[in-house]
């Protein structure tokens, strides 16, 4: 069998699960209500000289797919972890399936989760006037985007995953991750950022830049440096979780 | 799906930090055969399992699955075994058919083959019924036999089952032990199987192998084990329990005493008198029984005088 139709078979459950389980819905919800308490009580922000635009709406969303894709890699490490403490593990591990087949097929269901996503809070945030600076075109790289931090944060929760062995596990280590979202340039730009040290974490943070080159195509259209960084980064992130997870997973699924 | 080769370790270890799991274990498997691997738990049988289908490197020895080597061979004994490892690692999201499309599709089977395949193993285990059905509907029986028909999808020749019937109610234990002896008796398949369950290994087993502490302490077939004690066991119980002092030394005439219900006396005939000639003594002696019983000799019994323990009710530390 080839890796392809490994990767396959392995996504195509991934996705199946991730769709099934209800708790899943909520992760959908809980970003736009984020969003919309910040896009009301921070909306003074755009009021402050050098504030790059009007609505803070605009300002804000790319953020909410940021969270969307960290809640995406939350449910790829919990259920990793799941199959390992339940021995389904093992099960795949007594089939010709490769290791590096079980991690990108494992990344099927949160990329899938975190498509879906992105396209239900772009519709929202057109829905309540955010317009794209670089158009529909600008739109389908914001969700490309969007899909490269989704995998980097999945391949993460896997690497937990595979560390300690167990859902609960990933999920207790989550915030630390979430801790990452909160230190970036989510609801400031970075040069109206007064505090000293918070204005330098969330510069050495590369979430600000995944987050600022969302931003840049929607309130400044097509800005290179921006989006280098952002695609940059983000794949950066995706090939150095996936080397840990590929080395944690030969102590995991030790068969000879 | 029938065998060529079995199973065979010679002198296989299995260290975990500080503790030796498996401490040296010899076994051959013939092909066809059916090998109870009878233990209490945290005994190794497990870890056996694990080092057998290659999930565990050994610490040292060797072993041969199918003809191939554990370590060295590891892609061509999967490739030759199935197997249903303790509590049935089922995806409670996906459906019955969806596991057997799911473990087709990693071992290679494809399109109409795959469907018919899953119909037929479905069939088999009496779950066609209940085949698009979410697996978290499902009784503990049924995960069991759906994890049986996941073992075998690639029709393998040797079979794995790691405590298959923990857990289960009494029909269903039935109905899986009626499975796995027709795999045997039909389709020639070898099968390896660890359980705690005495009854078990006796009913379902040719030839048995004790393990406690990591190290095989007796093989052979059940009668023949048994035919090892070989000596039946007298239990009485006093109809006065002021009484039991006579009872417990008319009985010590005929053998040694050994573990009894409470309130009763049990000893292992010696081979002076048999239970005619205990009736005799205690009616000689005007002693009254509640109670009298003749014990054949037990897998139990086995298991008693080769380890100095009972197996059931006797948990060791947890593998």
């Amino acid at each position: 069998m080839n890796a392809a139709r490994e990767v396959g078979a392995i996504a195509w459950r991934s996705i199946r699960r991730t769709f099934r389980q209800p708790a899943n819905a909520i992760v959908l919800v809980f970003p736009l209500m984020l969003m919309a308490v910040n896009a009301n009580g921070l909306k003074a922000a755009t009021h402050l000289p050098g504030f790059p635009t009007t609505s803070f709406l605009a300002f804000f969303i790319p953020f909410t797919f940021i969270q969307g894709a960290l809640f995406a890699a939350s449910t790829a490490g919990t259920e990793l972890g799941r199959d390992i403490d339940t021995g389904f593990l093992n099960r795949l591990a007594l089939t010709p399936l490769r290791g590096s087949a079980l991690l990108v097929g494992h990344l099927g269901g949160a990329l899938a989760q975190t498509f879906i996503q992105a396209l239900v809070y772009l519709g929202v945030g057109l829905l309540f006037g955010v317009r794209f600076a670089s158009g529909v075109a600008g739109m389908a790289t914001l969700i490309l985007l969007a899909l490269c931090i989704g995998a980097g944060f999945a391949s993460a929760g896997i690497w937990i995953a595979l560390r300690t062995g167990s859902g609960e596990a990933v999920q207790s280590q989550i915030p630390v991750l979430f801790f990452l979202l909160f230190i970036s340039s989510m609801n400031m730009p970075r040069n109206l950022i007064e505090v000293h040290w918070f204005r330098v974490a969330a510069t050495l943070n590369p979430v600000s830049y995944m987050i600022e080159g969302m931003r840049s195509l929607v309130i400044q259209g097509w800005n290179g440096q921006a989006l280098a960084l952002g695609f940059g980064l983000s794949l950066a992130f995706v090939t150095l979780a996936m080397t840990a997870s590929s080395f944690a997973l030969r102590k995991r699924m030790a068969r000879t | 799906m029938a065998a060529e080769h079995g199973i065979e370790a010679q002198s296989l270890v299995r260290d975990f930090k500080n503790v030796r799991a498996v401490q040296g274990i010899d076994l051959a498997v013939a092909p066809g055969e059916i090998y109870g691997f009878l233990g209490p738990n945290g005994a190794g049988k497990s870890t056996t399992v694990h080092m057998l289908t290659t999930l565990l490197p050994p610490t040292s020895g060797m072993a041969r699955v199918a003809g191939f080597d554990v370590v060295k061979d590891g892609p061509k004994v999967r490739a030759s075994i199935g197997a249903a490892l303790q509590e049935a690692a089922l995806d409670p999201w996906l459906t019955g058919r969806e596991h057997i499309r799911l473990q087709s599709a990693l071992h290679g089977i494809r399109g109409r083959e795959q469907t018919v395949r899953g119909n037929e193993l479905l069939t088999r285990v009496g779950l066609t019924h209940a085949a698009e059905r979410k697996v978290q509907t499902y009784s503990g029986g049924m995960k069991r036999r759906l994890d049986l028909a996941l073992a075998l999808v690639h029709r393998p020749s040797i079979l794995f089952l790691d405590e298959p019937t923990t857990g289960l109610d009494p029909q269903s234990r039935s109905a899986l032990w009626m499975e796995v002896s027709r795999l045997a008796r039909e389709d020639g398949v070898t099968v390896f199987l660890t359980t705690q369950y005495l009854e078990e290994a006796d009913v379902l087993a040719n030839r048995v192998g004790i393990i406690d502490r990591g190290l095989i302490v007796a093989e052979g077939t059940p009668d023949a084990l048994k035919a090892q004690i070989g000596r039946p066991t007298v239990e009485a119980a006093p109809r006065e329990p002021a009484q039991l002092g006579a009872l417990t030394a008319v009985l010590g005439r005929f053998g040694e005493q050994t573990e009894a219900a409470p309130g009763a006396i049990a000893v292992r005939l010696d081979g002076k008198g048999d239970l005619a000639d205990v009736v005799r003594a205690l009616d000689a002696e005007g002693l009254n029984v509640q109670n009298l019983q003749l014990h054949a000799p037990s897998l139990d019994d086995v298991f008693l005088a080769k380890t100095g323990h009972r197996l059931e009710g006797d948990e060791q530390a947890e593998e």
